[in-house]
């Protein structure tokens, strides 16, 4: 549960489509971010978006540090840039896997939904791990027909993090 | 991946581990300058580290007061691998003891923390109070017409949980297993206590929350890192490349009289903030099109009495002090075996922030943790050391930087405080 995700799913019935859009929309993020392409992950979303990522623990207890904390579009953008030009880490490969989406709330203002995301990681020469398990809280906007994201609240039960967290989730 | 995840490299897969036989640990004989693997790889070092540095004359970090403000509460924690309750009492003293049942040795404390009226065990219900007391053990006079139960000559107070000695200074908790270690104050040093005063002397703690992560690395390395201003603007460019690093920027790397305690500074000039363009024309790697589109977290706010912007404070042999312009934490080391350490980060902000502030901290936290602009890098750094110290058949490294200067040093090209951590460590260690 997170606050302001805590409310009974949306009748499933009338959010089918909407959900198959969401789901689209995931399968999208993912790839750009499997695909390596993360100065196009920026474009999901809007100017005044909030994306976190935070462990179950802090989520749990009500604690607002963020593993990573942006409360701009802007914020994102630095993260993208610095990862693309400045940041040292070890080549490695990521799948991105979401699944579980429950759309919670659908209306003018918003779309509320909620899903579960895998990130598996492989290092050269080393196993494909689980690197992280999490859920997404999202709160989406239609910007000129297109779904985007103006919060993205990622929280992880891997509190124990292997080594480091390079890419976003 | 986790250390355990290895699947080339496997512990004991490499004669430098010297895992078995005999093998005569000698320091090279050139000296300081030079640094042996087998500190990083042998498990009879490690093992020797655990006996004479966790369990010996030193003060080990195992909680911030702000973690327990009330009287029950409780959180897990490590005195270098051992596990430990922290507690504090109804009367608000606080305790630390040994995670593990009197009676068969159940780590009993599962909760990463909590508030409770006492300790139980689940396995037969012991019950221990918020010292570590044993209170209650269930059948002790055996069943009535069955006989059974302990031997009349059983005391409670012979059973308790092992305790360790706790210094509390300016709401850090320190625990100790040695009845030798002097007073923290002492223990610190004046050097060292001014800097850790900065940060917590007179405040309230508010917690911002947690970050935990496996560094596949012997845990002398975050020391040495931390001890290691050479590395600054080499390994993380993005100080450069988005001016933190600025030149006339005034650098000192201080060390105690011991020098196994260290603080690395830095501090900005008056008129930076944001206002790189003053300065580009003279920092090489500074390029036009590399500017931050939302530069406020770079921002420093002066809300500190000290020449030092930045002061990142290692205080042997468990504990990091990070104050990174206003990004605040301390981190917490758990040594997992010489192939590996766990991290416990703490961020805090001050009661007395307002709401701006508070997110500011936040904000600026991306440059921290392990998700950090900076604090990624060094974790994949040492990484690398682990594998190559572990892999290679040359075995050892050089420390030459600064000649044989030891300690504090005003140059950032200068490895002096490294060798003073070594100087010491070879001393405590018999080597």
């Amino acid at each position: 549960m997170y606050p302001g995700y805590d409310m009974p799913p949306a009748d499933p019935r009338a959010t089918r489509e909407l959900r198959m859009e969401i789901e689209e929309f995931h399968a999208d993020y993912c790839w750009t971010l499997d695909c390596g392409d993360i100065e196009r992950w920026p474009d999901y979303f809007t100017d005044d978006a909030v994306y976190r990522i935070t462990a179950r623990e802090n989520a749990d207890a009500g604690l607002p540090v963020g593993l990573v904390y942006a409360d701009s579009k802007a914020m994102i953008r630095d993260r993208a840039f610095a990862l693309k030009h400045t940041q040292m880490y070890a080549p490695r490969s990521l799948q991105h896997f979401v699944t579980n989406v429950r759309v919670l709330e659908a209306n003018d203002q918003h779309i509320k939904a909620q899903s579960n995301y895998l990130l598996l990681q492989t290092l050269v020469e080393g196993p494909t791990t689980i690197h992280q398990s999490g859920r997404y809280y999202d709160t989406f906007v239609r910007v000129n027909g297109r779904l985007l994201l103006k919060e993205r609240q990622c929280v992880y039960d891997t509190v124990l993090i292997a080594n480091d967290l390079v890419l976003p989730v | 991946m986790y250390s355990v995840n290895t699947v080339i490299g496997q512990p004991g897969s490499f004669a430098k581990e010297r895992l078995g036989g005999t093998f005569d640990y000698r320091w090279p004989e050139e000296g300081l300058q030079y640094i042996p693997d087998w500190i990083y790889t042998s498990p009879e070092i490690y093992q020797r580290e655990i006996e004479r540095i966790f369990h010996g004359p030193t003060w080990n970090f195992v909680a911030l007061e702000a973690e327990i403000p009330n009287p029950g509460d409780f959180k897990r924690s490590y005195v270098g691998p051992t596990p430990v309750v922290v507690s504090r009492d109804t009367d608000s003293s606080v305790h630390v003891f040994e995670n593990r049942c009197a009676h068969r040795g159940v780590e009993f404390c599962r909760a990463a923390r909590g508030n409770v009226k006492e300790f139980l065990c689940p396995y037969h219900q012991w019950s221990y109070d918020l010292r570590g007391n044993l209170q209650g053990v269930p059948f002790k006079r055996g069943i009535k017409g069955e006989g059974g139960g302990m031997p009349k000559d059983f005391r409670n107070e012979d059973h308790g949980l092992m305790k360790l000695r706790v210094a509390r200074l300016h709401g850090v908790v320190f625990a100790s297993f040695s009845k030798e270690v002097e007073p923290i104050e002492q223990y610190l040093g004046p050097e060292i206590l001014k800097d850790f005063e900065v940060v917590f002397k007179g405040r309230k703690l508010k917690l911002l929350g947690y970050y935990r992560n496996e560094l596949p690395g012997n845990w002398k390395l975050y020391f040495e890192n931390l001890k290691d201003p050479y590395h600054a603007t080499l390994l993380h460019s993005f100080l450069v490349t988005f001016g933190l690093m600025v030149a006339g920027s005034k650098n000192a790397v201080i060390a105690d009289a011991s020098g196994r305690h260290g603080t690395l500074a830095s501090a900005k000039p008056d008129d930076v903030a944001t206002a790189v363009g003053e300065v580009k024309n003279e920092m090489r790697a500074y390029r036009e099109d590399f500017k931050l589109a939302d530069g406020r977290f770079l921002n420093y706010v002066r809300e500190f009495d000290s020449p030092w912007s930045v002061t990142m404070q290692t205080i042997w042999p468990n504990l990091i002090v990070q104050r990174e312009l206003n990004t605040l934490g301390v981190r917490h080391i758990v040594p997992n075996g010489p192939h590996s350490l766990i991290m416990h980060w703490i961020m805090f902000g001050y009661e007395t922030d307002d709401e701006e502030m508070t997110r500011h901290r936040l904000r600026q936290g991306n440059l921290m943790g392990p998700a950090g602009f900076l604090g990624l890098e060094d974790n994949e750094a040492i990484k690398f050391v682990q594998e190559g110290v572990r892999r290679s058949p040359s075995d050892r490294g050089i420390v030459k930087l600064g000649g044989d200067s030891m300690g504090t040093t005003r140059s950032v090209i200068d490895e002096g405080a490294i060798r003073a951590m070594y100087a010491n460590y070879r001393e405590t260690m018999g080597l």
